[in-house]
């Protein structure tokens, strides 16, 4: 009762230790402009003094899968399910790309923003979701790049089965999107402390694109080895987004599951590290 | 009885000294095996007083404070003193290693000016994302965003990107941002400094409005004494992490001055501060025993005020007159002025005098100064002979802590040393 009356009297409570898992989202909500002008902002200087501005968001992708199709798919040919060869690698690369810069965006976050974290208390998760929010629109964009060229091969009658998983869309996105935060945030935990995660991770990345059916076909990889290939939690988002949008493969609804817990797994030990490093940080930076 | 709305329990702040964590997963995974190996730590640091691994350092030890509504707090303390840290766990920006801090309303902190701002954006642009960052929400923003652009006085510049901005401007930017948030309690790290003095005093005038007329209250670090005199209502002096005194803003500059003093009161000659090379004509007949500032306990002399030091000196001759010349120099070397004496008639041999002379400093701008006296005789013909001459017998401070000077700190390098006397207007 008196521990009540104490707690309801105050409104800021700073301590030396905070929950564990304190997320901390009514304060997040209240702080939604911000969240916001972040994204304005990640857009307005990005592209400030390039000719070619947002064009660069389609330019990138194209130039990705123009290299695709003519080392991977020409030079090495490896087999695309009989899917035209740039409709097949756009697919992979955007939803890699998707999680890709959302986990390198993030891994850069308490690095970055040290000067404004260490003069202003606002909070800090709202960085990252402004970052992947921003990431999404790009996404976005990319993805009508995708439908385009859909329906462009449509067009040339070339048959591509869609099926209603399509309505998956946005599980796919929520779930890259709070992977790649998860993963982000807890480099950028740690690269508070230790630098050498900052180089590592890009290095991890290309590894990790390379054990994902981001470029070739799951088929090409043995049957027998191909279900330890599918705790990558990468990999059953990127066979059901082909599957939905291509008409290729299957969505292993197990294994997609699987993925989902080891997703939300990622996330919570994130959240929990971040939260012992905001407190701090400055300190140790 | 005004409601309390900040209150600090026992706020300690420890930090680690030298290289944190010797920086890398390698070093941290070695001291770790090795502690569990039951080894010594590879990386520990070395510390020769008990080998204890960690140095530490506490910037705060064991803090209470209670704040009430409306109450204009002046935090001043030495660098190192603490004042930063405490604004830095006021403000949330790190957490305490002990305690607790208890807050009532929203707190905006300053410590900073201009932090958030982003270069490619507009001056507009920034108001948005600073106000935002500072706790604002978009509609309270859109209805002061006018008040906020004339304060600013960037009307003209406010859809320019802000790299393109003068130093000035950006501050002025700032802070009219700052001035206008809606937060019950700001916290100001010495953001005056910076500005021209016309917007200094705009600021201060608006800090001290709204804490007036909303009821804000304000905690703001400073060394310069004239905006703490005119802000504050009450005054805090931290010293090595503890607060040493709380209360009446008056009393807690003197409290400060005096820990800032490094300078002596009285001040005994030994030879040592005689210059046998740039002085050699000088025939010690009198000799110059020591000078004491007299009438008040540190060497912080008020600008305008009239300052009394005692000379004492003994005669190894049966001397007929002595005149006294006082050098006064910047601390770089260089002389800012010269006062002489009347003269001291009549000092037998072995004698021991003290003489007491008033100083008028009215003429002396702020600024440090050590005082050379030379002790001598003039002769008809133009010579004179030095008895004495002795370099640095009295070192002081000018401080205008009234206002004359507009609480601007004088800048000695562009406007020299001497302050002449107001100019009245005659017509």
């Amino acid at each position: 009762m008196q521990n009540e009356k104490v707690q309801s009297e105050w409104d800021i409570i700073v301590k030396s230790k905070t929950g564990l898992f304190d997320l901390k989202l009514k304060e997040i909500y209240q702080y939604k402009d911000l969240i916001w002008l972040f994204v304005k902002r990640n857009y307005s200087t990005r592209y400030k003094q390039m000719i070619l501005g947002p064009a660069w968001i389609i330019i990138t992708p194209l130039f990705t899968i123009l290299t695709y199709s003519i080392v991977f798919g020409g030079i090495a040919g490896l087999s695309t399910d009989g899917i035209p060869k740039p409709l097949f690698y756009l697919a992979g690369t955007i939803i890699w790309g998707f999680f890709s810069s959302g986990v390198i965006s993030n891994s850069n976050t308490f690095t970055n923003n040290a000067g404004l974290f260490g003069k202003i208390y606002f909070p800090r998760m709202v960085v990252p979701l402004s970052t992947m929010i921003t990431l999404f629109f790009d996404f976005c964009v990319q993805f009508f790049l995708m439908l385009l060229l859909l329906a462009f091969y449509a067009y040339r009658g070339i048959n591509i089965v869609w099926n209603w998983t399509v309505i998956f869309l946005p599980l796919y996105l929520l779930q890259i999107g709070l992977l790649a935060m998860g993963v982000g945030i807890i480099v950028s935990s740690l690269t508070t402390k230790y630098r050498d995660l900052g180089v590592l991770i890009n290095f991890g990345l290309q590894i990790w694109m390379y054990a994902s059916p981001v470029i070739y076909s799951i088929t090409l990889i043995p049957q027998r080895y191909r279900q330890w290939f599918m705790f990558n939690p990468v990999t059953p988002v990127i066979l059901a987004f082909k599957y939905s949008f291509l008409g290729i493969g299957e969505i292993s609804y197990g294994f997609w599951g699987i993925s989902w817990i080891i997703t939300l797994l990622t996330l919570f030990g994130a959240i929990i590290l971040f939260n012992q490093v905001e407190k701090n940080f400055m300190d140790t930076v | 009885m005004p409601k309390v709305i900040i209150k600090i329990k026992n706020i300690k702040k420890k930090y680690r000294l030298g290289t944190i964590g010797g920086g890398t997963l390698k070093g941290d995974i070695q001291s770790w095996i090795s502690v569990k190996l039951g080894k010594e730590d590879p990386n520990a640091m070395i510390d020769d007083t008990d080998g204890k691994k960690k140095k530490e350092f506490w910037a705060l030890k064991g803090i209470n404070i209670e704040i009430s509504e409306g109450e204009r707090v002046g935090i001043i303390g030495t660098n190192g003193a603490g004042k930063s840290t405490l604004l830095k766990l006021l403000s949330r920006v790190t957490a305490p290693t002990e305690g607790e801090i208890y807050i009532k309303g929203r707190i905006t902190s300053m410590l900073e000016i201009g932090t958030g701002f982003h270069g490619e954006l507009t001056g507009r642009e920034n108001i948005y994302l600073n106000g935002s960052i500072l706790g604002m929400k978009k509609e309270e923003i859109d209805q002061k965003i006018e008040d906020i652009i004339k304060f600013s006085e960037c009307e003209q510049f406010i859809d320019t990107p802000v790299k393109r901005y003068s130093s000035g401007m950006y501050v002025k930017l700032a802070f009219a941002v700052a001035a206008h948030l809606n937060s019950e309690i700001m916290i100001m790290d010495e953001v005056l400094a910076v500005g021209d003095m016309a917007f200094q005093q705009k600021c201060l005038d608006k800090m001290s409005e709204v804490s007036k007329n909303e009821g804000k209250t304000i905690l703001y670090v400073s060394h310069n004494m004239g905006t703490i005199r005119r802000l504050c209502d009450r005054c805090l002096v931290l010293e090595k992490g503890n607060i040493v005194f709380d209360g009446d803003v008056e009393k807690a500059i003197q409290r400060y001055l005096k820990i800032e003093s490094v300078m002596k009161v009285e001040n005994v000659i030994d030879d040592s501060m005689r210059d046998r090379v740039l002085d050699n004509d000088m025939t010690l007949r009198v000799r110059l025993i020591g000078i004491d500032l007299i009438g008040q306990d540190n060497n912080y002399i008020e600008a305008g005020d009239k300052f009394k030091f005692r000379a004492t000196f003994k005669c190894e001759e049966d001397i007929e007159k002595v005149f006294f010349r006082c050098i006064i120099s910047k601390l770089d070397g260089i002389a800012a002025g010269t006062a002489m004496s009347q003269a001291v008639e009549n000092c037998k041999k072995n004698d021991v005098k003290e003489i007491v002379f008033e100083f008028d400093s009215s003429q002396i701008a702020p600024g440090q100064y050590s005082m050379k006296v030379i002790l001598f005789k003039p002769n008809y013909n133009g010579a004179h002979e030095k008895y004495d001459a002795v370099a640095n017998a009295l070192a002081f401070e000018v401080i205008a802590t009234k206002g004359q000077f507009f609480n601007y700190a004088w800048p000695s390098s562009g406007w020299g040393s001497t302050s002449y006397p107001m100019l009245r207007v005659v017509e």
